[in-house]
């Protein structure tokens, strides 16, 4: 049986220390306020289109981890991208969101690992997905296949 | 690593003013008749409960009005207000309405005649039906005043039996009691 989506607030309630405590590791603690605010106001954003209410946990942390990649980029000069200093999903974290698929998808690009994670992993809709993102149920498809084809192409 | 107060109350705050909120509500934990549960939407106050049970209320709310529901302290502030003007003997009529979208037609139709029962004064089961449109329906009526969602708001508390017995009341006769007396109805 599916898992009814809670209320917002329990939802809140449960995950807030949890994604403050991996947005401070991230940002340090006076960016992490932020961060943290826009986290849940993205989650709120898409919470009445979810299907159901599992794995809300990795959907939190994947918004938040979201959110920690888009404020490295602000900070980082246009076109410098160097994967070593970029911030971890939360694969890594002490509790691991992804765990399974974590082996296979370890080289995918973020966006790409983070939208297989989530469909394939998680069973997670698109437009969940493209919330976690911050992009449209789409883009998140576009993602989730564009990650599979990378994977394809690694095992052959 | 635990959020502070400050940047809980911000967050809270940002959502309802973003428009994100299917319902923003608080507990009012002091007024004269007990804690209360309070629920508003973008249409008007949803919910009053007496002695509430939030975990029950907040699946109930979520179910009837979207799972988007928040504790958060600014949208409840106007019903705050008028609920401390009420109390004090200060405010005979809320300015807010209540928002019954949610509630069944024939219950909505009571509801509306319910509203229009002024301060002080009180009415009948059985005179709510026949103003309703359904004048055998006084026992009907006892059940859509027992559900009311926004009671005080929408005063059941002045309907009573035709016998002048108050007969009870959702949140207990003794605040029914209580609610009259501060309106003068009763001695």
């Amino acid at each position: 049986m599916e898992v009814a989506v809670p209320p917002f607030e329990v939802f809140y309630e449960r995950h807030k220390d949890e994604v403050m405590a991996f947005l401070g590791r991230r940002l340090g603690r006076e960016r992490a306020e932020d961060a943290f605010q826009e986290t849940f106001l993205r989650a709120l954003r898409a919470y009445h289109r979810l299907d159901h209410g599992e794995h809300l946990r990795a959907w939190a942390l994947t918004i938040a981890s979201r959110i920690v990649l888009d404020d490295f980029r602000r900070r980082r000069p246009a076109g410098v991208t160097n994967a070593a200093e970029m911030p971890e999903l939360a694969t890594r974290d002490a509790r691991p969101a992804y765990e399974e698929l974590a082996p296979l998808t370890d080289g995918l690009p973020q966006k790409e690992r983070a939208a297989v994670v989530l469909r394939y992993g998680y069973g997670l809709s698109y437009d969940e997905i493209g919330a976690a993102l911050g992009s449209t149920g789409s883009a998140a498809r576009q993602a989730a296949s564009a990650g599979v084809r990378r994977l394809r192409k690694e095992q052959t | 690593m635990t959020i502070s107060p400050s940047l809980d109350e911000r967050f809270r705050a940002a959502a309802a003013a973003e428009g994100l909120l299917d319902v923003a509500y608080d507990v009012f934990e002091d007024t004269p008749v007990g804690p209360l549960l309070v629920g508003v939407t973008d249409h008007g106050v949803c919910r009053i409960s007496y002695d509430p049970d939030p975990e029950r209320e907040l699946e109930e709310l979520a179910r009837l009005h979207g799972p988007r529901v928040l504790r958060s302290a600014r949208p409840v502030d106007r019903l705050h207000r008028e609920l401390d003007e009420y109390f004090a003997g200060r405010r005979r009529h809320f300015d807010l309405e209540p928002d019954i979208r949610v509630v069944p037609e024939f219950n909505r139709r009571v509801l509306e005649e319910l509203a229009r029962v002024e301060y002080g004064e009180t009415t009948t089961y059985g005179a709510l039906a026949a103003r309703s449109g359904s004048p055998h329906a006084a026992r009907a009526v006892g059940t859509v005043m027992n559900r009311n969602p926004v009671p005080i708001v929408l005063p059941c508390h002045r309907v009573i039996g035709a016998s002048g017995k108050l007969v009870g009341y959702g949140g207990g006769l003794e605040r029914k009691v209580m609610l009259l007396r501060l309106e003068g109805a009763i001695l």
